[in-house]
């Protein structure tokens, strides 16, 4: 497998405007002869596919939901960073590049970052102009706050609803091009495969979600949009129906897996409250802009937090990390909380929740205050626990959020598969082993709005592509295989059903190659998915059939590919000694139990290739090269 | 706790609905409205029986993909919240729940629970955005918003696109979800330019679609959940008005 990230030569503050410039372009008469296959309309499927029918490519979108508004990116809370520096108090493209670098705990490349950062003012920028309704200061200008792992304000934000007005804004410029007619929207359509042409990528097969018919589609480019997997896990913030499905029938067809086993736990979810618990819910972090984490200092203490003496509350955060306190990054606060229920200070149901505590801030600050800032916060929480926070302190536990990992992109967001790009959270470019608050809708709209759409034109203008048609002996067999894969899953008919199963893999991967991982249980991990496979297809029941909506049948398919996927994040997790960002692993640590870094032999991608049913995949490298920044060992204190 | 559910299923668009009863033990009051179904459909899938089909997806109040009619209320007894946010606490032990899809003509039913809304889409690409193409936008700061328009807009732009309105409503109308884009856009600097073609392109979209008209029954402002307020529709009429007379 061939890894060339194709980072421009030379500094890094003029890369991107010098790629550019260096980018081949297409005349506006070719570009409308071109199709390109955007999948997901999340964030950068949105931009994406909007931008480059603004281009004049026809444009196919294809998301699982019933409208391109409900994609999951939706459901972003806190919001969206900019270099803007409106605060004026010191906030640079540097500056936001350097701690995003360094957030990520160096395991990304420093010119995507770079980019990031340096594209994040026009982001918002666009955004305001399609009439994203961010907060304002009472003189008109954009209001911004702090966020987790920040010293600067330079979240832009719409009340707790930052995801959906980014999105709403997206999904409207995409509107705009249906009704032009240079998208065609396909909603309540899935991906189930790629279809690769003499080592290009021309295609995909989809099923209509309705009439279970199996599709296909051909056209010069694909984009793969489609998010992460942090669904692996059963139980995590994203919705029920996000998947891996697209981005791992992508991997079987050759598209290298970068960086697996990063996978993002958030520490500001509502905690588990029983076995039937279909999902869980983040409170964004903003919070801990305003809250106090804490637990009882003694162990056991069951007493409810009004019962609690100040001087008996241990606000482990300002005590461990006095500098960020409250707003330390989301690994290592997560991490944190671990440690404490470890310790048998977790408050709540089973012992697994901290205190995450906003009365102070009512009492100083006043109600109405809080309530503007997170009114629709407090009553999501009290809807779902049926408490009140203006009264009692909210309880939090860490849940699977995000994945770093995802399919392997060069600098033109470009898999190893040409003609296949991945954007937004789908890839593992930017955020290293941890992404910091309210970088992910930056990702997602940078990709969108303002890389694809060079890089894309880049790569059609400078590769000869034959014409294709679905007739092509590769559609037939990819949509063959679809056939008789969808046909196995509706002839299950054994006892369980497919949550069953999902729930149990969710439970082996939230135990051994979650929070914390060891050698020992990540083998163990791997033995039990490997079982967990087998009885997958002796154990599960599919009910009805595959020509109608059979709601069973999707989830069944993305099942299939999660027991794929898990194995790899795990065999990612044991051969990446050591500990970065999220992925902690407990032979790897400091004596006080922060994560011990190996600059020396594992500064690098992990990238995996498939190599088929039988064999194990093969991990390769790419190299992380930092001539601009320091490796530092993270200090939160 | 115990419930009576009786549940409209409908094996496809074509097909002829009828309500199946279902009695349901061991509900748990922590339980959201969704994991309730949730947990009668793993009953029915260990039974050998279809599961019955609802949209959800996020569960937290925020897609719009859920929604149904829960003893004749679009999401459910609770003011402004949506059924993936309505927990079982609020029923007691032995309630009779009648679960019924969205009714109005403009949202067949495609499945059990599950409507099509994609009106609602073509009512936006009528007219529901600001043009401006990617890479046109002025500095942010350079248009200056009042923070009471800001607030106003974003009050409006708070629509999930459910449909609640819509199935709450006598007449089937869509004039709530219309008139939040309307407001949405309309109080603010950016919207102006299209403000009058906007509202006469997103009616007329609108009655295409077979939804009826508002007769201030103030049904759907009543099961938003997003609490959205018909003050929206008096903004949207009398921007509508202006493009009649203007145009």
């Amino acid at each position: 497998m061939k890894l060339d990230a194709h980072i421009p030569s030379g500094p890094l503050d003029t890369c991107w405007t010098r790629h550019k410039d260096s980018l081949p372009l297409l005349s506006p008469a070719n570009k409308a002869k071109r199709t390109l296959i955007v999948v997901g309309t999340g964030l950068a499927g949105a931009s994406a596919a909007a931008s480059l029918a603004e281009l004049g490519y026809t444009v196919h979108a294809f998301c699982y939901q019933d409208s391109a508004r409900r994609a999951h990116s939706i459901a972003a809370q806190g919001g969206i960073n900019a270099a803007k520096n409106y605060a004026n108090d010191g906030d640079s493209v540097w500056r936001l590049f350097y701690e995003t670098i360094k957030g990520g705990d160096f395991r990304a490349r420093e010119a995507n970052v770079y980019r990031l950062a340096e594209v994040s003012g026009a982001i918002i920028d666009q955004c305001v102009a399609q009439g994203v309704p961010f907060a304002r200061e009472y003189g008109g200008g954009l209001a911004n706050r702090s966020f987790g792992g920040a010293l600067v304000s330079r979240t832009f934000y719409a009340r707790g609803q930052t995801g959906q007005q980014l999105l709403l804004g997206a999904y409207s410029a995409l509107a705009r091009q249906v009704a032009a007619g240079k998208v065609l929207m396909h909603p309540r359509t899935e991906m189930l495969d790629l279809v690769v042409v003499d080592g290009h990528a021309r295609g995909i097969v989809t099923r209509d979600l309705v009439t279970g018919r199996i599709e296909l589609w051909a056209g010069d480019a694909v984009l793969l949009c489609t998010g992460g997997y942090s669904n692996v896990f059963y139980l995590s913030t994203n919705a029920k129906g996000c998947n891996a499905t697209a981005i791992w029938r992508a991997h079987r067809r050759g598209a290298g897996f970068a960086n697996p086993c990063f996978t993002q736990i958030h520490p500001t979810c509502i905690p588990q409250a029983g076995e039937y618990q279909s999902k869980l819910t983040l409170m964004s972090e903003s919070l801990r802009n305003d809250g106090r984490v804490w637990v009882p200092r003694r162990a056991g203490d069951t007493r409810p937090a009004s019962a609690i003496p100040e001087e008996e509350r241990d606000y482990y955060l300002e005590r461990m990390y006095p500098s960020y306190g409250n707003l330390t990054p989301r690994d290592v606060a997560s991490r944190a909380a671990k440690r404490m229920c470890d310790e048998g200070r977790g408050v709540g149901p089973g012992g697994r929740g901290v205190f995450l505590d906003l009365t102070g801030a009512v009492r100083t600050q006043g109600r109405a205050v809080i309530e503007e800032r997170y009114g629709n916060l407090f009553e999501m929480y009290q809807r779902i626990t049926g408490e009140d926070p203006y009264e009692v302190p909210m309880r939090i536990y860490p849940a699977p959020h995000y994945t770093m990992g995802g399919l392997w992109v060069d600098y033109n967001l470009m898999s190893t598969i040409p003609g296949l790009f991945v954007l937004g959270e789908a890839n593992f470019s930017d955020h290293g082993a941890n992404r910091l608050g309210a970088s992910a809708l930056m990702q997602g709209l940078a990709d969108g709005y303002f890389i694809a759409p060079y890089t894309v034109t880049g790569y059609l203008a400078s590769t000869r592509l034959a014409p294709v048609s679905t007739d092509h002996q590769a559609f037939r067999a990819a949509q063959a295989e679809v056939e008789e894969r969808t046909r196995r899953l509706v002839s299950l008919s054994g006892p369980r059903s497919v949550d069953e199963l999902h729930r149990e893999l969710g439970s082996v991967m939230w135990n051994l190659c979650g929070m914390s991982r060891t050698a020992a249980g990540l083998r163990q991990a791997m033995e039990r998915i490997a079982e967990l496979r087998q009885r997958f297809w002796q154990e599960v029941r599919v009910p009805g059939g595959a020509e109608d909506l059979n709601q069973e049948l999707e989830k069944a398919g993305r099942v299939v590919d999660y027991l794929e996927l898990a194995d790899l994040m795990c065999r990612d997790a044991l051969a990446r000694e050591e500990s970065c960002g999220g992925h902690f692993r407990e032979e790897y640590q400091t004596p006080d139990g922060e994560a011990r870094r190996d600059d020396e032999h594992f500064a690098h991608v992990a990238v995996w290739e498939w190599s088929g049913d039988e064999q194990p995949p093969r991990r390769h490298t790419e190299p992380l090269s930092f001539a601009n920044v320091q490796l530092t060992t993270r200090s939160y204190a | 706790m115990r419930l009576e559910l009786h549940i409209w299923r409908q094996a496809g668009p074509k097909a002829r609905g009828r309500f199946v009863t279902y009695p349901l033990d061991g509900v748990s009051e922590h339980m959201s409205f969704l994991e309730m179904l949730d947990h009668l459909n793993q009953q029915l899938i260990a039974r050998g029986e279809e599961p019955v089909a609802f949209e959800h997806d996020c569960r937290e109040g925020i897609c719009g993909s859920c929604g149904v009619v829960i003893n004749g209320q679009a999401h459910g007894p609770l003011p402004g919240t949506t059924c993936c946010q309505l927990h079982m606490r609020h029923f007691a032990d032995g309630d009779v729940l009648f679960i019924e899809p969205w009714r109005a003509r403009a949202f067949p039913v495609l499945k059990d629970l599950v409507v099509d809304r994609s009106a609602f889409d073509r009512i936006i690409q009528a007219g529901g955005y600001i043009s401006t193409r990617t890479g046109s936008a002025p500095e942010a700061n350079a248009i200056p918003v009042a923070k009471s328009a800001a607030e106003l807009a974003m009050d409006a732009a708070a629509c999930i696109g459910c449909g609640a309105c819509v199935a709450a409503c006598p007449n089937g109308a869509a004039m709530l979800f219309v008139a939040a884009k309307i407001t949405h856009l309309g109080v603010l600097p950016q919207g102006q330019p299209e403000r009058l073609r906007r509202a006469r392109a997103m009616v007329a979209q609108m009655e295409r679609e077979l939804f009826g008209g508002c007769s201030n029954a103030r049904e759907c402002e009543a099961v938003c959940p997003k609490n959205i307020s018909i003050a929206t529709i008096a903004r949207l009429n009398r921007d509508f008005l202006k493009a009649s007379l203007s145009a």
